[in-house]
């Protein structure tokens, strides 16, 4: 099978995947993935279950290190430097690429604190108060939430705690932000909200978003990588890259036909 | 390591100055911190034991181990001693036992009752009320045992002795109560609404929710709750070492005076018994035939839970 992600020329590259493989103890999960990220464009992975889009988004600021048994080869690179070197320290790392995750979780604590949380812990000398405004408006939820700031961000409905999560991550002024299936527990409204919000976010942010909505790839992003799983000799499931390109591309005219298959809605 | 971050800068840098450094340190001595802590309960538990072990030693180098299995008299005080030592399991298994028989309707009723028919209002004041008896301390329930209940027992039977097994177990139970019912309550309660009303809607009244879907789910937290009160019950001292009488007797009969393991430990321990003399070394022996029991109790406990327990989401 051909990777095509050289058919996709990049002059400038904030993100780039080279010969990602990732096992979970023995077991290879991804094999071999190759993807270049631009900056100021969202990126949408998306694939049937099990093939490993949420592993590799996972790599990305290596949340994947929380997981003991997993363990990672090839190399990442952003702005040019490998993210699995030694010398890399991942917490400064996920202070500039941040993450939202599937089901919103906000901490317990107000909604001011849920923001200031990260900014006081990455030693912010900037005017909180202003911070938490500006994330929350940058997250389109600053009108509903402006009055009741000392509420607990638990309170909020479930597409506002996806959006407090967002102005969290937001608030650490990060340069890359990683989305794993932030819409799938929200209802349709909640969706579109976040979806027009991802809009006005790619201005300031690169963002990596994994869907298991075509439509909402369609919609939102500008380049798709899409995943497949094939089955392994010992039984097992590994994941593999088959294309990556420009949004409409993957959409109308794939190059491979199990894209073709999974776009058309034909499995998966 | 700097504080200087190993990738390219970026915009408003200058308002993020984390200190990485000081971060990294604090990390590294809090793990050391924790590791003392965690190796110092560690360490004292190993020390507990292994001085029962040797003291144990020194006992059984006296006592051959089938004496202390076949006599049957426990009189390690006594110028021709016996050291029968099922006279001492005997008296703790009957107060268990009884106990147990007390602890374990109370405990479990009155924990459906809380948790599935209550109303939330009654709930929120009952299960504190109930938890508070858990605070009762044990010398207390001694002596309601010693001064209430064996005079009440006594106006209906007056033959049966002043120190008995009885009302000690009988109060034991009442002392191990709230642990069954408390703990009983936090599983039934964790027990998800769905699968309540999945049974509902298959036209299932309350009772039968209850009897077959909701106390199946929570049996593993159950089981637990019993397990931990027995191992209560077994381990407990006060309340037998006043109200049982120190006497021991081998048998199940509850009416007479007897001594449990812990209540001999008492009696020889506040005795003034010298240091190394066989009886001060029998104590650790039945100390180590406690501890025995009870780490078995335990184990059965969490092989239980770990093989029973449902995971919900």
């Amino acid at each position: 099978m051909a990777f095509n992600s050289s058919s996709v020329t990049m002059t400038e590259v904030v993100l780039s995947l080279r010969k990602l493989n990732v096992f979970y103890g023995s077991s290879l999960a991804v094999r071999d993935v190759n993807i270049d990220i631009p900056p100021n464009q969202v990126v949408a992975f998306i694939g049937p279950s099990g093939c490993g889009k949420s592993t590799v988004l996972r790599c990305l600021n290596r949340m994947n290190d929380l997981i003991p048994s997993a363990r990672v080869e090839g190399q990442i690179f952003y702005h040019g430097k490998d993210i699995y070197d030694k010398v890399v320290d991942p917490v400064d790392l996920r202070r500039r690429i941040g993450m939202v995750f599937q089901k919103p979780n906000p901490f317990p604590k107000s909604i001011y604190d849920n923001i200031a949380f990260g900014a006081r812990i990455n030693g912010y000398k900037g005017d909180m108060d202003e911070l938490v405004e500006t994330s929350l408006r940058k997250a389109a939820l600053w009108d509903e939430v402006k009055d009741q700031l000392k509420k607990s961000g638990l309170a909020l409905s479930g597409g506002q705690q996806q959006r407090l999560c967002i102005a969290r991550a937001i608030a650490l002024q990060p340069d890359v932000i990683l989305m794993d299936e932030p819409c799938s527990a929200l209802d349709p409204i909640s969706t579109l909200k976040v979806e027009d919000l991802i809009h006005e976010l790619e201005a300031q942010y690169t963002i990596v978003i994994v869907t298991h909505n075509m439509q909402q790839a369609s919609r939102v992003s500008d380049y798709t990588a899409f995943f497949n799983a094939e089955p392994t000799e010992k039984g097992g499931k590994v994941g593999y890259l088959v294309e990556y390109d420009k949004t409409d591309k993957i959409f109308n005219s794939p190059q491979e036909q199990a894209t073709q298959e999974y776009v058309s809605g034909r499995f998966g | 390591m700097t504080n200087r971050s190993f990738f390219p800068p970026m915009a408003d840098d200058s308002l993020w100055q984390p200190n990485r450094g000081i971060s990294r340190l604090v990390q590294r001595v809090i793990v050391v911190l924790f590791a003392i802590f965690a190796l110092i309960s560690v360490a004292t538990t190993c020390g507990i034991v292994l001085s029962l072990i040797f003291e144990t030693i020194e006992f059984f180098k006296k006592v051959p181990l089938w004496r202390f299995l076949t006599d049957n008299q426990w009189t390690p005080l006594f110028s021709n001693p016996q050291y029968g030592i099922f006279v001492l399991i005997s008296a703790t298994f009957l107060t268990s036992v009884i106990a147990i028989l007390v602890a374990l309707p109370l405990g479990l009723f009155s924990a459906v009752c809380l948790s599935e028919y209550a109303p939330a209002g009654v709930r929120k004041w009952l299960k504190p009320a109930l938890e508070l008896l858990a605070g009762v301390p044990t010398v207390v329930y001694g002596y309601f045992a010693l001064l209430l209940v064996t005079p009440l027992i006594r106006s209906f039977a007056p033959w049966i002795s002043g120190f008995n097994g009885l009302s000690a177990g009988l109060v034991l139970g009442i002392s191990i109560t709230p642990l069954i019912a408390a703990l009983s309550e936090d599983a039934i309660y964790a027990v998800p609404n769905s699968l309540r009303q999945g049974s509902y809607a298959l036209g299932a009244t309350k009772r039968e929710t209850i009897v077959g879907v909701v106390l199946p789910a929570a049996l593993s937290g159950i089981v637990a709750s019993i397990i931990l009160a027995v191992s209560r019950a077994v381990g407990e001292t006060m309340i037998v070492a006043i109200a049982a009488g120190q006497n021991p007797t081998l048998g199940l009969n509850p009416f007479v005076p007897i001594a449990t393991m812990t209540a001999y430990i008492v009696q020889v321990s506040l005795g003034d018994t010298p240091a190394g003399s066989l009886a001060y070394t029998s104590i650790f022996a039945v100390g180590t035939t406690l501890f025995l029991i009870t780490l078995a109790l335990n184990i059965v406990s969490f092989w239980f839970v770990r093989r029973f327990q449902e995971k919900y989401e």
